[in-house]
Parts: structure tokens; sequence; C-alpha cells
């Protein structure tokens, strides 16, 4: 039998590549070059809400008729409800044309995609998530799940560092994670010259090495950000003795389906899009760096 | 299994027949170029004797280009910025003489559209609106052919309904699949074939007894990915390439596409283009950064999927039917029977010491 493109009597269409209508609710500049905003989006029929159901470290492809898609991680959290959340960079024709859209204005958003950050293994366990500059968007995602479900993590440690304070990204969140005594928070920033900056200043490394607690078998490391901070991060969490299978990385490549079958996004013979985008450091040890 | 005997007198006849329940298609020789395959229209019959078209049958399931949504941009109306499905068309179609290398070709790309997680609704449906009716190869179509070491043959029936045998001044039909019968049905094609399997049998063995080319893919599951990878015969293999993409685009078992919107005034489609791996644009991000950002990265994605990387993921088999057309096309003479077998035979050792 054929695969109907879509079935009778109105049920919703089987078409992996049919993005959920939504409209733009809110847009906020998160940064202080402008580059990055966070989009919320409604979705225009409620139940899509519900066939949109996600995990942390899953990404969507947001569509705009006309100009096309982009794979963005999804930086809400399965805990909050009514609304989607994705912090976008304005890089290229898709990004860019999405900056200059105005709340109300409707596009589209097919997923969620991919795999997710392993919250069955993490369950239970401490947690240490480390970010750099704007690749903090589904560990705001995970740390917002988390402390939802709290009494199911151990410890959990953030790391999280930008160029400059006005480059963090959900600084009111940021701070008000500072007060809690449940979460362990180190920001930082390369340097600054505000005088009242009462938090870190260095790389993410550095703090890295200062602050993350030490490997055990019971604590995992989740590491996003750029190359060059992943780079000079992993030797200092391998002098403090983490395993490869306990560090956690999430992967970003050029995408079009986002369902593992246009052939790009592939590193070796995994499709970023579909059997990662996260993949631990043991498992990216055997796969070519195409990256 | 059943085998029919259908005179070549017949044939024509039957096909007629058959054009009212189903769309026929097949290879059309159009002057003096190889054959095409296209829509058959009223009158017109598929090429039965040429050696295997320049292109692929699987632009008919995976067309060049072809429209997933259409939209409007026009904010008066109603539904504007919201895709609606482009419909396929599903109604039965043949496909006629398709031969076995390019049969056997839909279901390796099958499996990267039709998985367990999604299906792809458009190829997926093109797919299977299709009964095939193989002919198989009484001798070897090239010297560049090599499909019996590449899984698949000359009478080969993996992926066809029906399988055609000429012998002269009939075809013997095996069919296959329940499919296939009910397309021979409705030509009227009924006639049992007085030992059907045994002459197709040794058909086959002499067919099988042309193909003098050959490659070897034993030991590629157990080669170590990396290794291969960094194995040092990838700069030569890629020095001459040009990235033209002509091997991509011929081969039929290559599936990979972009997907892209066209807006002419308020209405658009979101189309779906073939792609090649052996372009940079492919895998260049909006940083500017390029994973594959060499032709060497190029040429060895190429040759690692269809070597290494669906073997692993698959567990069956290479990503390749041995039709040879990439190595008859291509503009620098790279032959992937070579890659093969340097691949097979790679030692990462050996090569350090050397």
């Amino acid at each position: 039998m054929p695969v109907p493109l879509r079935r009778k009597g109105g049920e919703r269409v089987n078409n992996p590549y049919l993005p959920y209508p939504v409209r733009i609710d809110d847009i906020v500049v998160e940064t202080e070059d402008k580059n990055l905003k966070t989009f919320t989006f409604v979705f225009l029929d409620p139940a899509d809400e519900e066939r949109f159901a996600y995990r942390s470290g899953q990404f969507a492809e947001l569509s705009i008729p006309g100009k096309g898609e982009i794979p963005i991680g999804i930086a809400s959290s399965p805990t909050e409800k009514g609304f989607v959340k994705f912090t976008v960079n304005k890089v290229g024709l898709v990004s860019s044309y999405l900056h200059n859209m105005k709340p109300g204005d409707i596009m589209g958003i097919r997923g969620p995609l991919g795999n997710s950050y392993p919250w069955d293994i993490l369950k239970g366990k401490n947690v240490v998530i480390i970010g750099g500059g704007f690749a903090f968007t589904t560990l705001r995602s995970s740390i917002v799940y988390m402390l939802a479900n709290r009494k199911d993590f151990g410890k959990i440690t953030v790391i999280y560092g930008a160029r400059t304070p006005g480059m963090l990204l959900y600084r009111d969140e940021l701070m008000a994670w500072e007060q809690r005594d449940d979460i362990d928070m180190h920001i930082t920033v390369d340097g600054t010259n505000d005088p009242n900056w009462k938090y870190n200043i260095g790389f993410v490394p550095t703090i890295t090495e200062k602050k993350a607690p030490q490997a055990d078998d019971d604590t995992y490391a989740i590491i996003c950000g750029p190359p060059i901070m992943i780079k000079f991060t992993q030797p200092v969490l391998d002098k403090a003795g983490y395993a490869h299978d306990h560090i956690i990385m999430s992967l970003e490549n050029r995408m079009k389906c986002g369902i593992g079958m246009c052939g790009r996004c592939n590193v070796g013979k995994d499709f970023v899009c579909k059997d990662g985008p996260v993949f631990t450091l043991a498992q990216l040890n055997t796969m070519p760096k195409e990256y | 299994m059943k085998v029919i005997h259908i005179h070549k007198t017949e044939w024509q006849g039957g096909l007629d027949k058959a054009r009212s329940g189903y769309g026929l298609y097949g290879p059309v020789r159009q002057g003096q170029d190889d054959p095409v395959f296209r829509p058959l229209g009223p009158g017109e019959f598929p090429e039965m004797s040429f050696k295997n078209t320049k292109m692929s049958p699987k632009e008919l399931v995976h067309p060049q280009s072809e429209p997933l949504f259409r939209y409007t941009l026009d904010p008066q109306a109603p539904d504007h910025d919201i895709l609606k499905e482009v419909q396929k068309d599903a109604s039965p179609k043949a496909l006629l003489a398709v031969r076995p290398c390019d049969a056997d070709a839909f279901l390796l790309v099958r499996r990267n559209f039709d998985t367990p997680v999604y299906k792809d609704p458009y190829w997926v449906t093109a797919y299977e609106s299709f009964t095939k009716i193989g002919l198989a190869c009484n001798q070897a179509c090239s010297a560049t052919a090599f499909c019996t070491s590449a899984g698949s043959g000359p009478f080969s029936d993996a992926g066809v309904d029906v399988l055609l045998v000429d012998t002269g001044d009939a075809y013997l039909a095996k069919v296959i699949t329940e499919k296939g019968g009910q397309f021979l049905g409705a030509c009227g094609f009924s006639a049992p074939a007085a030992d059907g399997e045994a002459r197709i049998a040794s058909l086959r063995e002499k067919a099988e007894a042309t193909i003098a080319s050959f490659v070897h893919t034993d030991k590629l599951r157990e080669q170590a990915t990396i290794e291969l990878y960094d194995a040092p015969f990838w700069e030569d293999v890629s020095f001459a390439c040009i990235n033209c993409g002509t091997c991509t685009y011929s081969c039929p078992t290559c599936w990979c596409f972009d997907i892209q919107d066209e807006t002419r005034g308020k209405q658009g489609v979101r189309m779906r283009n073939w792609d090649s791996c052996m372009y940079p644009l492919f895998t260049l991000h909006g940083s500017g950064h390029n994973p594959r950002g060499t032709k060497l990265h190029r040429v060895r994605q190429r040759f690692m999927h269809k070597l290494k990387y669906y073997v692993d993921k698959y567990q069956d088999g290479i990503q390749c039917v041995g039709c040879g057309r990439c190595i008859r096309l291509c503009p620098v003479n790279i032959d992937i029977r070579n890659v093969c077998n340097m691949m097979n035979g790679y030692t990462a050792c050996a090569c350090a010491a050397s």
C-alpha cells in the first residue's frame, strides 16, 4: 500500500517535511550586538503542541515560506507549556529574514528532530553544564528541565561564559539561578570594563579547571560551545578524570531534511540530524572530524 | 516460480491491453542517442534492444526537481505563509525494461527513504506506484560493468516484479511478485513456458560469464572507519577530480538532495532538487566553515559513503550495483573499482611502514 500523503478523515498528515504552522508571539533581543534574538512561537493549532512533544537537546527546522528552513536547537524546556522558544543568531538568508519579522507573523516549525541529551542515563546523576557564547540554547532548555525535576538529579553545576557581560544569553534567568542554592552557577566573561561585575573573569576552560567537580561514575559533563572552547576544555576534563563516555557534546552541520535523508550532515555513517546531534566524546573519537 | 512465454509478436498487443490500467514507462530512443526512460505516449513502446541507458530510471521515482509544497505569501489570503502539500500521482504504473542493476538500486535507495522512523511520502508513493518489469542482460553491457561482484547481476531479480529474458523470438517472463503477475494478467500473457526455469538458468550462467570485471568487498566491513578515512591514497584518488558531479547524477544509488523555495510574485513552491556531495556548497555552514571544504574531503565522502558507511549502517553490502556508469562517464577516469579494491585491501600498518 502506498503511504498516503493525507489520511482520510482529516487526520493530520504523515509528512515529515510539513511544518506545523506557528505565530510569532514575542521577540527578545538577547545580546548587545543585537545579533541574537529569542523568538517565542505559539502553535496555530493547539493540538500541534502535543504532537511537538520534545526533549531537551533536540532541535527543529524553522520554516519561512519563500526563504527556506534553518535547524535551530530548542531553547525552551518541555516543562514550559503553551509556547516554544528558539534563540537565533543572524547569519544567513533565513536567519536574517527571521530577524526582521514581527510578532504576529506566521511561519512554520518542523520537528522535534534529533536524539536529545541522554536523559534516561542522566537521571539520578550529577550534571556539569559547560557552555560558551551563543551555544547555550539547548543548555538553557536542559537547566530549566532539570530545575523543574530537581529531585531527579544530583548536583547541578553550570559554567557559562561569553566575551562580555552583554553577550551572555538569558541574563535575567542566569541571575535568578545565581540566587538558588540547588544549582552551582559559575558565570564568566572574557573581559569587562564594568566595575560592578561580580562574577568570574576568564575563559571557560580556565574556569572549568577551577570549578568543575572531580569526575566519578555518577558525574556527566555536557559541553556546547565554539570549537576553540571545546578544544581547550577537553584536556581540562581529561585532567579532572572524566571518561570520554561521560563527556556529552552536541554537533552542528549544514542540514536540509533533518530526518537523515538528504545526505549532507553525516559524520561517518551517522547523521547529525537523526543519529545526533548529541554524541559522547567516546563516540566522536571513532568518527571522522567532519563537523 | 511461474514462467510465462511471451512471443515477441504478442508483446506490443499485450502492452496496449495494459494501458487502460497502467501508465507505461520505459526506455525510448531519440535519434542516435542512448535511450532515456520516460512515460510512453499512445502507440509508443519501450526500446527492448539497448545495452543500458546513460541515465538510470531513478528520476522516475526521485525526480531531478520536484515540488513538495505550495504556498502563497499574499497577506489577503486566509492561508498565507502556510505550506500545502503537492499531491503525488499514486496511480498504477509499469516501469518496462528496467535493467536488473537499476531495479536493484531502488532497493538500496529505499533503505534511505523508507525507514522505521520516517517515510519520505514522495519517494515511497512514487516507488510503490510502479510495477517493475525487468529485462535481463544476456551479455555484459560494457567492459566497466561489475554487477556480479557488487551484489547484483545481469539476471538479478531482487528489485523487479517480473524478469523478462530475451530468447530471440520470445520473452520468458519470470513472475517474481504478485504485483508482477497482475501486470502480466492485464497484458493477457498467460502461456506457461516449457522448461522456463531451466532455460533461464542456462542463459543466466552464460550472461554472468561475460561480466569480466570485479570488485573485492569482503574486508570492507572489518576495516576501521578512521583508518580508511586517514588512508594516504585519497590524495591520488581525488587528484584529477574536477567535482563535476557526473558520477553522482548518473549513479542509480545516489539520492542526495537539496530543498529550495522558489517564489514568483506572491506564489511559490518548496522544491526538492538533486544535490551532490561533490559540491562545496553541499556542506557549507552559514559561518563560512566547511567540514568537507576540499575536493579530497568530497571525493572521500562519496567513496566512503558507498563502500564503508553504507556497509556499516545497514550491514548488508555496498551502496553500488556495479552498473559502471560512473566509470564510463567520469571525465578524468576515476574508477570506483580501483578505489573499492584499495579500500578492501588496505592495511594501515603497511602504509605507516612505507
